[in-house]
Formats: structure tokens, sequence, C-alpha cells
């Protein structure tokens, strides 16, 4: 099945769109693709523990793999070590490596 | 061209990017300048195409200014210019083994009065992105948000 890799800039708080986002995310892997959920810019914000960080836990739990653009997490003065469990801190490398792999690549 | 070169170039990914966004106005444009970087780092294929506002991104013209308030001169203040940035963008590609081309629509930049644009800046339609989406390994679609 083909590969996924989602990419969401905003707060879930600045937008309701973002929870579109997530649930895209978890749909696609719940039908078992591979999916890649890349937080960036005020995208991250979920990522420090907040009414938000449960909706971006689910994505997790729905076999979503979410990665927290460590740049972002460091310009917010988030720490990589205190992320939810499932959300790790990435370089911006990991979206090149996943378009590189081949996986269709949306801009949230 | 040699044949070594040839079959590095053939072999190389290619990916292709669009970027909407014009300077100074998002961090969208921030981070798909550190995409480029990344890319550009791993000697990738990459074609750039900007619509609307992102044309401004290579516009000739761009100064840096000093800043009075905090009281420093152009030089202190350092004031940087995404010109500057994707010339510099260009070199890393090319000492890294890749390519960066960087697109400008032409329609867009006529709109804006932009055409002046930095050495090495290409000028296309919007068909040109079609066929780097096409001849690209994957495509990256980078939009504006309201």
């Amino acid at each position: 099945m083909t590969g996924y890799l989602l990419i969401e800039s905003r707060d879930p708080l600045e937008s309701n769109d973002a929870s579109y986002g997530y649930d895209l995310a978890a749909g696609l892997a719940r039908q078992g693709a591979a999916v890649t959920l890349f937080l960036v810019q005020n995208g991250v914000f979920p990522a420090r523990r907040s009414a938000s960080t449960a909706a971006l836990e689910a994505v997790v739990q729905a076999g979503v793999e979410v990665l927290a653009d460590e740049f972002s997490l460091r310009e917010r003065g988030i720490q990589g070590d205190r992320l939810p469990a499932g959300v790790a801190a990435a370089p911006i490398d990991a979206v090149i490596d996943r378009l590189v792999e081949g996986r269709k690549a949306f801009w949230l | 061209m040699t044949r070594s070169e040839e079959v590095a170039m053939t072999e190389r990914k290619k990916l292709a990017l669009l970027l909407m966004d014009a300077p100074y106005e998002s961090a969208r444009t921030t981070t798909a300048l550190r995409l480029v970087d990344a890319a550009a780092r791993r000697g990738l294929d990459l074609t750039v195409f900007c619509y609307e506002g992102a044309v401004a991104l290579s516009f000739a013209r761009q100064a840096p200014h000093a800043n009075a308030v905090h009281g420093r001169d152009v030089a202190q203040e350092d004031h940087p210019n995404p010109k500057d940035w994707i010339a510099a963008l260009m070199v890393q590609a090319e000492q890294s083994g890749g390519r960066l081309a960087w697109i400008n629509c032409g329609l867009c930049v006529d709109e804006r009065g932009v055409g002046e644009v930095a050495a090495g800046i290409g000028r296309g339609s919007p068909v040109d992105f079609w066929k780097a989406a096409e001849a690209a390994d994957n495509t990256l679609v980078i939009p504006t948000r309201g």
C-alpha cells in the first residue's frame, strides 16, 4: 500500500483544520498504510503537554509515525526528551528521506 | 559531461518543490529553504518552482538595511535577503554533486514587477512545473494559508 507523508505546520489551537489532518493520518494508518505525520513550526505545540496533546496521542495509537521538527521544538523551548510517548524529535532531513522513498506527500 | 557524470545525473533522485509565499511573511518560507538546504546537501536534483508572492524570493533589488532603533549600521545589522540564501543553496547543491533549478512563474513575476532576478534564476510557465513534477521522483507543494 502507498505510504504517506503528511506535514502539519499549524497548532490545533490556532486552526481547527489541524484536527482534520490528524484524522486523515489516523484513517490512512488504520487502513494499513505507512503514514508519517511531520509536525513543524507551530504544528509542534501539541507535542508540549497541553489540551491538544490527547488528539496527537490518538494519532500515535492509530499507528502513525509522529515526528516533531527538532528546530521548531528548539525555537519554542520544547524539550525533545519530554515529548509524549510515540512522538519523536527529528531533523528536517526526515522529510527528504520520505520524499526520496516515494511517499505521497501533503502539506496540510 | 563525462560518462560517469551522466550516470550520476541519471541516478540522482529528483524532487520538485512548489512555493507560493512571499518573502518575510511566513515561517513556511523558512521551512521550505531548510528543506532545499537538506536536499542540496545530499546532492539531489531539485527543482523549485515559485508561484505568486514566492517569485519575489529571488528579486535582485532586495537590499540589506540598517536598524536605527537599535543603532546598528548595515554591516552590524547583517540583514538577510532570501536572494542571497538561494544563491548559496545553488552553490551548496553544486558542491554536493547535485543541482538546484529555481524557476519563477513568469506571469506572477510580471504582475509584481519583480523581473529583475538574481543570477541563475529561471522563468517559466505552469507547464514547466508540470514537467518538473512529471520528471521528479516526488513532489511537495507548500501552499499559502489564510
